[in-house]
């Protein structure tokens, strides 16, 4: 437990969380890893889980008919790979797919939640940390939306 | 009347007295020597002179190439300044003049004029590290950089490009991107908007990569080139990341005629790109980023 | 201002200054009534100058009409200006050839055309040094306006007549001429038969003079050469406060005014074309059909055009708004920047041609007053009248 609660006190996601809500953090979480082409997350459905990536890159992607799987977004150490967890109904929106050996930390999501609704305290940080991404995410969307290198 | 005023100085004399060079505006003369496809829409010329010149050029110059009986266009030099024998020239087919210049076929005979325009700032890099930041095919003018800091490397500490491309099709000199990063010398991270499977490369826009280059913001000059949102949006992250405003340079692009800053059509508020630029120092054109159409 | 003794011509020594120009070589161009309106262009007598006419000028307004005395420069400015000359609309740059596999350039010979200017006001002095330091003063020079600027000779004119638009005095840019001319007239028209009270600016303005049929003026015609300039400057049509406009502009580049002038404006480009500081160019490259004759040629160019400001994709100026706000921060203020001095010589011709009657100097004004706080408001209490100033960094 306490090798858990190093590393995710260390990860950026993290950064700064008061030591009261790392231990209930640590409380949901456990080490995984993910050999190359496996899935992390699956598309629609639900989202039990999310990720602390350690090693390793991780492909965003959503299934478009016709041109395959298209990857949006690459993720590696220091990132998050789902948010769905947080947000109702609690159900991917994409698909997860690990490029390499992957190593992350999961978060039981509804294990975290649960906790989240019984202290505010923490559900306001979480709340804070998820939506920051959400907006990075949202800013780089648009730059792609924009197609500035296009003609 | 014999009183004739020939030989006497008129207010004219002196207004205009430096002596008459050679006529700016007059194309040299050279041939394509080779061609090559550099990425899914962008071609590489290799063009030798008539009359080679002896001059170098610096990372960052342009020429403005002719294409004859169709018109003229500034192009930046995408080759190493070293080798002068030869001009190197990466060109998009995007209007009718880069359109016929990319289909030019070795042998073809083109019209050039220049190097015109401010380099890059490597003399201030010196020392410290240097972060290149591409976008598109905004990579060409910054490669000549990169012969550059590789000829010199010892000079520099870490060398890091983060270049963002459309697709894994539209990726700039890619095998040319491996070496660098194979030999190490330099930190490669090459990105791109969207990626359909078969590429294991990063999927994100250039500015996810800023975090990721191992510099010391505090003593890094970054350079930075691609279409101006990239450049605006990659400022704002460079600069979230510790790299002072003083410490990054833009090349800014606006239309030109003549890069002699006799045409008036690349002006930019206080500036003429061809003349001031096209390479500025971040906090010279700052401003010029808040105001839409300028 | 020279220490030597003013001279007086008639009309009669005024001829004998064409001829004597037209003996040395020179082409004389001055002004002549065609179309109804003053223009410039060759002129070989007197007889051919624009007696007895003024301009009545105000915004979007021009019209000749009979003025009581037979002054031949009883005008103030019309559509044209001596950039015609030195920086013509069209100017072919080179010509190209490929005979079996080999390409050739030539460059179209810069003309060494020496022009004589009769007539030339304060403010297009002053927009010929403007144009001497874009065109000369960098780093390249163009050759083609080198060539006929360093030939060209100048007959300056003090002004007798303040057009409705002009504003020389608020760019202190006239009415008087004070360098930069190798004669200058003041034209005395009361009381019949004109009498010119001349200055010689050069070597060869002082030379030419000694040429012609002349007496040194008396004093109270001196006088009444001062007088006459000094009442054109206290009759200016127009008026600009000049002394801030850089930092003016530059502080509002988002200020609503642009889109309010943006609904008036036509983008037609009138203003830039009868400006005599405007330089913008474009080129043309045309060939043969047998692809064997190229040649490329320059030509006046507008910074309303769309084209004006393409880079790959599109323009970066869409917008009327847009190109009205380069036009005028350019002239007023980057242009400072850019070459040292104002852009404008206040010679009211954007005003006067501006099909709407746009004024550059009521622009300004709307601009200034707008971040005036205002007696009515003294809080600046945003809302009305767009009293809280537009500043955007």
């Amino acid at each position: 437990m306490e090798g858990l609660e190093g590393i995710i006190r260390e990860h950026p996601f993290f950064a700064g969380l008061d030591e009261r809500f790392i231990a209930l953090v640590s409380g949901c979480a456990k080490n995984v890893r993910f050999e190359a082409k496996q899935y992390l997350i699956r598309h629609d459905e639900p989202a039990n889980e999310f990720y602390l990536v350690r090693h390793g890159r991780v492909a965003l992607e959503i299934a478009a008919p016709g041109h395959g799987a298209l990857t949006f977004q690459t993720l590696g150490a220091g990132d998050i790979v789902g948010v769905s967890w947080l947000i109702s109904p609690y159900r991917s929106q994409y698909d997860a797919q690990a490029l390499e050996l992957t190593r992350a930390i999961a978060i039981d999501g509804g294990c975290l939640r649960t906790k989240c609704e019984s202290d505010h305290d923490l559900g306001y940080e979480m709340m804070k940390r998820v939506v920051a991404i959400l907006v990075q995410r949202l800013h780089a969307t648009r730059l792609q939306i924009l197609d500035v290198y296009g003609r | 009347m014999s009183m004739a005023a020939e030989g006497a100085a008129s207010a004219a004399a002196g207004v205009a007295g430096k002596p008459a060079g050679p006529d700016p505006w007059l194309p040299r003369l050279g041939r394509i020597v080779s061609r090559r496809r550099d990425s899914r829409d962008a071609w590489t010329l290799e063009i030798r002179e008539q009359i080679p010149q002896s001059a170098s050029f610096r990372p960052g110059q342009f020429n403005m190439l002719t294409a004859f009986g169709i018109g003229e266009v500034p192009i930046s030099l995408s080759g190493d300044p070293a080798a002068m024998d030869r001009l190197i020239h990466t060109i998009r087919p995007v209007g009718p003049v880069s359109t016929a210049l990319a289909q030019m076929r070795p042998g073809a005979a083109i019209g050039l004029r220049g190097p015109f325009g401010s380099g890059w700032p490597l003399r201030q890099a010196v020392g410290g590290d240097v972060l290149v930041v591409a976008g598109g095919l905004g990579l060409a003018p910054l490669r000549p950089v990169l012969y550059a800091l590789l000829a010199g490397r010892e000079r520099y500490g870490r060398i890091t490009l983060l270049y963002g491309s459309r697709s894994p099709d539209d990726v700039l000199f890619h095998r040319e991107i491996v070496s660098w990063s194979r030999r190490q010398r330099i930190e490669v991270h090459v990105t791109v908007d969207h990626a359909a499977s078969g590429w294991d490369g990063h999927v994100g826009v250039v500015t996810t990569l800023v975090p990721r280059a191992q510099c010391e913001p505090q003593r890094t000059v970054a350079l930075v080139c691609g279409p101006e949102v990239m450049m605006r949006l990659t400022v704002a992250a460079l600069h979230a990341h510790g790299i002072p405003h003083e410490a990054i340079y833009l090349s800014m692009e606006r239309n030109m005629k003549c890069a002699l800053g006799l045409c008036g059509r690349c002006q930019l508020q206080s500036v003429l790109v061809c003349r001031d630029g096209p390479v500025f120092r971040y906090d010279r054109v700052r401003g010029l980023f808040a105001h839409k159409e300028l | 201002m020279e220490s030597a003794p003013l001279a007086a011509i008639t009309l009669g020594g005024l001829q004998a200054l064409f001829d004597e120009l037209k003996n040395q070589g020179y082409r004389v161009v001055g002004p002549v009534v065609r179309d109804g309106a003053i223009v410039y262009d060759d002129i070989g007598a007197v007889s051919e100058l624009p007696r007895g006419w003024k301009d009545e000028q105000d915004g979007g307004h021009y019209r000749l009409v009979r003025r009581s005395n037979d002054a031949r420069f009883g005008y103030a400015v019309g559509p044209h200006s001596w950039k015609k000359y030195l920086h013509p609309p069209l100017q072919p740059l080179w010509r190209a050839r490929r005979e079996d596999d080999r390409m050739s350039v030539e460059p179209e010979r810069a003309v060494p055309e020496r022009f004589a200017f009769i007539g030339v006001r304060a403010c297009e002095l002053r927009a010929i040094a403007v144009q001497d330091r874009v065109l000369l003063g960098g780093a390249h020079a163009d050759l083609h306006y080198q060539a006929r600027r360093n030939g060209a000779f100048i007959v300056a004119l003090n002004c007798s007549q303040a057009g409705g638009t002009c504003f020389c005095v608020s760019m202190n840019a006239g009415p008087k001429v004070d360098s930069g001319f190798d004669l200058a007239l003041t034209e005395i028209a009361e009381g019949g038969e004109p009498l010119y009270i001349v200055a010689a600016g050069s070597e060869a303005g002082r030379k030419l003079l000694s040429a012609l049929p002349h007496r040194e003026a008396q004093s109270q015609e001196v006088a009444a050469a001062a007088a006459i300039v000094a009442r054109t400057a206290a009759s200016m049509g127009r008026e600009m406060q000049a002394d801030d406009v850089k930092e003016l502009l530059q502080h509002n580049l988002d200020h609503p005014r642009w889109d309010e002038v943006a609904e008036r404006c036509l983008a037609c480009g009138n203003c830039t074309m009868v400006c005599p500081t405007c330089f913008c160019t474009s080129v043309q490259d045309s060939s043969d059909l047998a692809g064997l004759e190229f040649s490329r040629s320059r030509r006046w160019d507008s910074c309303f055009t769309s084209d004006f400001s393409y880079i790959h994709g599109g323009s970066v100026r869409t917008s009327t708004r847009s190109r009205y706000r380069q036009w005028i921060t350019h002239k007023l203020a980057s242009w400072f920047d850019q070459f040292g001095s104002s852009g404008c010589v206040g010679c009211g011709r954007c005003i006067t041609w501006c099909p709407v009657g746009i004024d550059i100097a009521e622009e300004v004004r709307a601009i200034r007053e707008s971040e005036r706080p205002s007696a009515a408001e003294p809080s600046g209490e945003s809302a009305a009248g767009g009293i809280t100033p537009v500043k955007q960094r």
